[in-house]
């Protein structure tokens, strides 16, 4: 079982406080569901840092943001600058997980986020024993335009029922 | 380190989403009731934010051919008393059959369907899609192992009612999903005479819903509708639906399966089949089936009521040769009813266990299809008309009116005979419908013995 709770509170908890997210294995293409999840989240103020190594080789940048080949080598940039990574965000296959797990413990992320089809129990133990946050097998875009408005208007039941009046627009 | 659950956390009752779904205050204005947003367009803030929402990278609105935000309150209220993930409303019961099946099937595909279907479904399925080079195989649903028996390589569905119209038998829901899913395919299942209040599909193994929302959803006979709902849990990456998967060449390559997961069906059925074929539900008309759907869990309780004391007065009754209500724990239906629909309370039997079987009854008359048609004729308050699911009491002669163009052996394979009176049991005082009845069966029946 699970330590972080899969629910309303805990994503939203999540969402909220994670504003810099290194997106691990996204890709450069358009139509590639990372590059859709990223351009979400950036167009919704969270900060971007691209994670792929064909990419950094290159010297190459993503949705206007610099790319680099590890999280390590990322979070070593932006500590440079004041900055932290707050949330890892993987699409990668599952097997390739662990490595990923020790990477975000090492950087001092507080979630580390496996994208939907993406698990691995092992991976998770190890990162939720080390204080992290981890959820597996959603998306974060998904999950950010169901608990702060959007989803909905896809027809997708939200499971939100509130009768507060939303304090940010959903778009 | 416990922490008490903290609000949207709850698991809330199908009451309380029956009023709730979908539904939260206008961000803008603070609106509690839905807003009717009357509007066929939606503006965009930049070139770059037009970009994204027809990339589908953001969620938005673009035009209402395919999303407004009333429409979608409708949609979301009844994903979520399926227990499912994403709904597409349309115009009609039959256009969400029709849009739900087109999501995923092209000429060559095949369908098994039961033969006990609404006759309108039976013709769209039948005679409309066999012109579109998809055949569909008609079997006896009473038995699971015909629907197995008919199932070909290029079957990409199956097709059922969770209560038939006008035979009112129940289908095994869980075995027959049992066998759709042996052989990779989705089970679609029309649930418009259950209603999610004693039913959810999706939970007995169902991946696809439809309904025709004109029934009990709305509730209220003014409105037409329909709505497609996805269970989110069907492998569309299972090697028969290539075009769920592959780059879509009606959505400029987007992958539907891969980008939207467990609702990438709704959204293809949403871009590529209400988009393009146009047969989409209109606000106002959404708004009129919301106000319907905050009470369905009160009425469909009383419809049940009503509709079991009709039927065990109708079984007493010297007028009256038989008697078909799956809620009868006489019915061959009885225990499928039982096990598949939800309980309601004040029903007599069973030990307070008794299942609502919903408002749809037929019966036997005496004097066969001239005192049918005379029964008819002499109700004071029940509705002579082409419809169930309403609050009023409704009640039609299929032999003479919807099945009037079928010759007695066509009749015989519909399960029509010439005797049967369709019921479908209103919310009216249950006394005054027994009243209706009885006089009417006396007028009807006078000099038949």
């Amino acid at each position: 079982m699970r330590q972080t709770p899969d629910t309303i509170s805990t994503l939203r908890d999540i969402l909220g406080r994670c504003r810099t997210i290194a997106v691990v294995g996204l890709s450069p293409q358009w139509h590639r569901p990372s590059y859709f999840a990223a351009k979400y989240m950036q167009s919704h103020g969270y900060r971007i840092v691209p994670v792929n190594p064909l990419v950094a080789r290159e010297g190459g940048s993503i949705l206007g943001e610099r790319c680099f080949a590890s999280v390590i080598e990322a979070e070593q940039a932006l500590a440079a600058q004041g900055g932290r990574i707050d949330m890892v965000d993987a699409f990668r296959k599952s097997e390739d997980i662990p490595p990923l797990a020790e990477e975000a413990i090492a950087t001092g992320a507080r979630c580390l986020w496996l994208q939907l089809g993406v698990m691995n129990e092992a991976a998770a133990d190890r990162a939720e024993a080390a204080g992290l946050q981890v959820i597996q097998n959603r998306c974060v875009k998904i999950e950010h335009a169901r608990l702060f408005g959007g989803l909905g208007w896809a027809g997708v039941n939200t499971r939100v029922i509130s009768a507060k009046r939303p304090h940010q627009l959903p778009y | 380190m416990s922490k008490q659950p903290q609000s949207g956390d709850r698991d809330y009752g199908f009451g309380t989403r029956a009023i709730h779904a979908g539904a939260i205050p206008d961000p803008v204005t603070g609106a509690r009731a839905t807003p009717i947003h009357q509007t066929t367009s939606f503006v965009f803030d930049s070139a770059e934010h037009a970009a994204s929402l027809f990339n589908l990278q953001t969620f938005g609105n673009v035009y209402s051919r395919i999303s407004n935000p009333t429409v979608a309150v409708f949609e979301e209220r009844v994903a979520s008393l399926e227990n499912a993930r994403a709904a597409l409303a349309c115009a009609s019961g039959m256009a969400a059959q029709m849009t739900a099946l087109l999501a995923i099937l092209k000429a060559g595909d095949h369908i098994v369907a039961a033969s006990t279907l609404y006759g309108g479904t039976v013709g769209q399925l039948g005679v409309g899609f066999s012109r579109l080079g998809i055949e569909t195989t008609f079997v006896d649903p009473s038995d699971v192992d015909n629907f197995a028996r008919a199932i070909r390589p290029n079957t990409r569905a199956v097709y059922g009612e969770t209560i038939g119209n006008p035979l009112v038998n129940v289908l095994d829901i869980a075995a027959v999903a049992e066998v759709a899913h042996a052989h990779g395919v989705p089970l679609v299942i029309d649930n418009t005479v259950a209603s999610p209040y004693l039913c959810n599909p999706c939970d007995l193994g169902a991946d696809i819903v439809v309904h025709s929302a004109t029934k009990y959803l709305g509730g209220h006979g003014t409105t037409m509708g329909g709505v497609v709902v996805e269970g989110g849990k069907f492998p569309w990456d299972n090697g028969k639906f290539p075009e769920m998967v592959e780059p879509s060449r009606a959505y400029h390559g987007v992958k539907f399966y891969e980008t939207f997961g467990d609702f990438g069906y709704t959204m293809k059925a949403r871009m590529e089949v209400n988009r393009t074929f146009g047969a989409v539900l209109s606000p106002l008309s959404a708004w009129q089936l919301l106000q319907g759907t905050e009470t369905l869990h009160l009425r469909m309780r009383e419809h049940c009521r009503n509709a079991l004391k009709v039927a065990q007065f109708l079984q007493q009754h010297p007028k009256v040769r038989w008697v078909n209500y799956p809620g009868l724990p006489d019915s061959p239906y009885f225990e499928l009813a039982k096990k598949q629909f939800r309980t309601v309370d004040g029903l007599p039997g069973e030990g307070g266990k008794m299942p609502g079987a919903s408002g749809i009854l037929t019966f036997g008359i005496e004097g066969g299809a001239a005192a049918g048609e005379k029964f008819i004729d002499s109700c004071e308050f029940l509705s002579h008309l082409a419809n169930i699911g309403d609050a009023k009491t409704l009640v039609i002669h299929p032999a003479s009116t919807t099945h009037r163009q079928l010759n007695d052996e066509e009749l015989a394979k519909a399960g029509v005979s010439a005797d049967m009176v369709r019921l479908s049991v209103g919310i009216e005082d249950v006394d005054d419908i027994l009243w209706d009845i009885d006089q009417a069966l006396d007028r009807a029946t006078r000099g038949a013995t």
